[in-house]
């Protein structure tokens, strides 16, 4: 068995291989609001990112996006407490004084009578979204952005440069725009206008961006073999088509928001669309790329672990198997067997990734 | 390898060319040195050898430019990119990825080069320059002299016939400035690379140079000789030439060690006459420290410093790259707060103080003048100074009359040359008058010109009752001005003391001179001068 293949001899796992997972979880997610189901979710991803996450700075972007769940669902329910009619249900929890508003507002209620069946509702459906948001937390976690970009396909080589730079820019600008309005105590100045911070912060990234563009162009940047305008036109204009059909088709799969045959056949138009385009284009890209991340045996099985759990919740919604959606808000959650079992597949990854190779130092001798 | 004939380029919109007539020929393997003063076109003749002068600034280039036999009207700077590698001034506004490796492989990926060579060609660079231990560190995570060594690196790696440096080590301490000449040392003896460099920092790369391009500026003609024979005249040199010179040794010593022999006969002249040093006036405190600590997150910068600092001192603050020169300097304005401890500038505590009053009792320079500066002429920034500092218009236009007299009112900040935006910054900042002058890092890009008339202004100042504390690399500099030294290490002062007694001791902040004439205490060519005087 060659070496990338071993599940546990130390390296990093490819970028696409976490995000796959981490997108089958978040559709998973999307079929069910059944909170048990979702806290799983949740359990399983976080498990996975603490088995598997680097010391990277953005390895903790699962904690933080998992406040951003919080704040989702904690608004959701603000809101829904604010504006709730007792549609919902009849058991009041609390009465809120209720805002008069004008008669060109009729049916629009402010405060008021706020009832358990609104609030659970509204947790619910605002879990539902945080633990998706949690998944995609999960992915960034797990897989360094820079890493992703690198093994775009050649013929968005160009676009994933363009990101990257974008990434090293904008950390330094915070950095650039603190030291400037330091400098500005300094002139003995204590408020700043646009002239004394903007300026100055966007003067230095416009330097940097020429010095840059310098740099690359004398280190072989835009070698390019020939290729006639109009067909890398076309090809471009493909690509574009295509990202934009399989933007729509998932968009329409996880949302409901077109018939299941049309969303799936934009997908797939969308996809051939794209894959066609890119593999036109490597034609005028002579870039050679140094050790890039394999794909073998363990991106296999991380991405079949989140196929896995997407597959089970698809199945199991599109049969209409009980315990995905409750019944009513106030009824306990039940534990469906074969969803959490499939679910559970989801956590493989904290075995089936290899672990991260440790700084040699780190290493005793 | 490289061959100027007849070149003049012109960039769009200016009056003069930048560089007028240039012919010159450097053979392969050679280490060329490019020499003049700031804004005398040094760049610009060294972006002409990939292309980047014209095809990327604009501009029109007369004459030709041949590499390897490619003429450069003909081929960009991309396709020159494996003949020719350049590192630019700044090695971080240059690097396009994140990691070590990744960097170093840049240049071959987009050059096409097939996997297999590309591996073992970044192992071999890793090696050559000492990277190996670094290899998947982030890139903001190195330090100066690693971040040095990685850029010529990822220039190296194409295997290009020629490398090309601009001012590799201005910004380095002393220590890492070694590591990348020893570096580039080793590319010049071993592979053969042909090697152009332009540095202000003579005394460190001269000893190493083939052939010195002088390239004065204006409509003076450029010139191009062996180091000893441009050395005997030139007008910028560094001290152990300037020694050399005093002392009439022939032929001129360019290395400490050349200097050290044949100065036996120079140093039983001086034994006897130990070099007069003016005893400091010690006024009122205007610094103080007391078990200063500042931490940046679970980085401590500084961990108990207490100093105190009096009027009419100039006080040098050295260390290597992030030992907290410039965390203390800034704890002394009240950009950093400190965790534990105190600070006081003037009497006063600077993060109490209102900005505006504090400009009245210390001013900073930072390490980016331009931070200070905001106006769209020179004139308006002068007259902005005014306002904010509320003395009579006009105060600021005097000082900058004073420093750096050949200003072009007119310029935008951002054109100026490096000296000239920090003698303007600098006028902007004694505008106020405080009576505490903080430098941070003031002669990074200063030619031996700027840095005397800088050193004459400090001095005034000192004597004027201000105190002054410089943070800064250049020990040749430290060793004519400051009166005082503070050596930081880790974030801990380890030694204060009077400039001869901490420096001429330290194998790194040794000054040339020191060196040469050790054990006897001298430390610049002044010194020696005057005591020559007494000798006679």
């Amino acid at each position: 068995m060659r070496a990338v293949h071993h599940l546990t001899l130390p390296r990093v796992l490819h970028p696409g291989a976490w995000w796959l997972w981490a997108l089958g979880l978040a559709v998973a997610a999307s079929r069910t609001r059944n909170p048990v189901l979702l806290v799983l979710i949740l359990a399983v991803a976080g498990f996975v990112v603490a088995a598997r996450r680097s010391d990277a700075p953005w390895a903790n972007s699962y904690v933080a996006f998992l406040k951003l769940g919080l704040v989702v669902i904690g608004l959701r329910i603000l809101l829904q407490a604010l504006l709730s009619t007792r549609s919902q249900g009849n058991t009041v929890l609390f009465t809120l004084p209720q805002l008069p508003l004008p008669d060109w507002a009729n049916g629009v209620k402010l405060g008021g009578e706020v009832t358990a069946e609104a609030v659970l509702t509204a947790l619910y459906d605002g879990g539902q979204l945080a633990v998706m948001l949690c998944c995609i937390g999960a992915a960034n976690a797990l897989a360094s952005p820079r890493r992703l970009l690198k093994s775009l396909p050649g013929a968005l080589y160009e676009m994933g440069v363009a990101c990257v730079v974008a990434l090293t820019f904008a950390p330094q600008l915070v950095v650039d725009a603190r030291r400037i309005r330091g400098a500005r105590r300094l002139r003995g100045r204590t408020r700043g206008s646009f002239r004394t911070t903007a300026m100055p912060v966007l003067e230095g990234a416009l330097d940097r961006s020429v010095e840059l563009a310098a740099a690359m162009d004398s280190r072989g940047y835009g070698r390019t073999a020939q290729v006639p305008r109009r067909q890398r036109r076309i090809t471009g204009g493909s690509v574009l088509l295509g990202l934009l059909g399989i933007a729509l088709g998932v968009y329409s799969l996880l949302t409901d928001a077109m018939a299941f045959p049309v969303a799936a056949a934009a997908l797939a138009i969308g996809l051939l669309l794209a894959v066609g385009a890119m593999a036109y284009g490597r034609q005028r890209v002579t870039r050679t790329r140094y050790r890039p991340d394999p794909w073998a045996l363990p991106e296999w099985l991380v991405t079949a672990a989140g196929a896995a759990a997407a597959a089970t919740m698809i199945v199991a919604s599109a049969r209409g198997m009980n315990g995905l959606v409750l019944a009513g808000p106030l009824v306990i959650p039940p534990v469906p067997v074969v969803p959490v079992i499939g679910l559970l597949i989801g956590i493989a990854p904290a075995f089936a990734a290899p672990p991260l190779t440790r700084r040699a130092e780190l290493v005793p001798a | 390898m490289i061959e100027f004939d007849r070149v003049t380029v012109t960039y769009a919109g200016a009056k003069e060319p930048a560089i007028r007539d240039v012919s010159f020929t450097v053979p392969e393997g050679e280490l060329a040195l490019v020499i003049g003063r700031t804004g005398s076109g040094k760049s610009t003749l060294l972006r002409t050898i990939n292309g980047l002068v014209p095809h990327f600034t604009g501009g029109t280039l007369a004459g030709r430019v041949l590499v390897n036999g490619r003429d450069t009207r003909e081929y960009r700077p991309r396709d020159l990119a494996d003949v020719v590698g350049i590192v630019g001034q700044d090695p971080m506004a240059g690097f396009v990825t994140d990691t070590v490796e990744d960097e170093l492989a840049y240049s071959m990926e987009s050059l096409g080069v097939a996997p297999d060579v590309m591996r073992r060609r970044v192992e071999e660079t890793l090696d050559l320059l000492g990277l190996a231990d670094v290899r998947d560190r982030a890139l903001t995570s190195l330090s100066g002299g690693q971040r040095q060594r990685t850029a010529i690196g990822a220039a190296l790696t194409s295997h290009p016939a020629v490398l090309v440096l601009d001012e590799p080590t201005s910004a380095l301490d002393p220590q890492a400035a070694e590591e990348v000449l020893a570096a580039l040392q080793r590319l010049v003896h071993d592979l053969g690379v042909t090697v152009v460099m332009a540095e202000h920092r003579l005394e460190r790369v001269i000893q190493y140079a083939d052939r010195v391009i002088e390239v004065p500026g204006g409509s003076t003609a450029v010139t191009t000789g062996l180091p000893v024979d441009l050395m005997v005249s030139a007008p910028v040199a560094p001290p152990v030439v300037e020694l050399g010179r005093l002392a009439g040794w022939s032929p001129l010593p360019l290395s400490v060690r050349d200097a050290r022999r044949a100065a036996v006969a120079l140093r039983g002249q001086l034994a006897d006459h130990a070099p007069l040093r003016p005893v400091p006036v010690e006024g009122r405190e205007l610094a103080k420290c007391n078990d200063l600590v500042v931490a940046y997150g679970n980085i401590t910068a500084l961990r108990g410093v207490s100093l105190s600092i009096k009027a009419g001192e100039i006080v040098a603050l050295m260390g290597r790259n992030g030992a907290g020169k410039s965390t203390l300097l800034n704890a002394l304005v009240g950009l950093v707060t400190p965790r534990s401890g105190t600070a006081s500038a003037a009497g006063a505590d600077p993060r109490r103080t209102r900005p505006k009053q504090l400009v009245k009792s210390v001013g900073l320079v930072p390490q980016e003048p331009a931070d200070l500066l905001y106006a769209a002429t020179v004139a308006a920034e002068c007259a902005g100074a005014d306002s904010d500092f509320g003395v009579p218009a006009g105060s600021c236009q005097a000082l900058l009359e004073r420093l750096a007299p050949d200003i072009d009112h007119q310029q935008h900040p951002r054109d100026l040359s490096e000296g000239q935006r920090l003698c303007l910054a600098l006028a902007v900042v004694l505008c106020g008058a405080p009576p505490l002058l903080l430098l941070d890092e003031p002669t990074r890009g200063l030619d031996y010109g700027a840095k005397r008339r800088l050193v004459e202004i400090l001095r005034e100042l000192a004597a004027a009752g201000h105190a002054v504390v410089l943070s800064t690399h250049d020990v040749e500099m430290v060793a004519e001005v400051a009166t005082r030294v503070l050596v930081l290490a880790d974030g801990e002062l380890v030694s204060d003391g009077e400039t001869a007694t901490v420096i001429a001791g330290s194998p790194a902040f040794a000054p040339q001179v020191a060196k040469i004439l050790a054990p006897l205490p001298f430390l610049t060519v002044g010194e020696v001068a005057t005591a020559l005087d007494r000798a006679s």
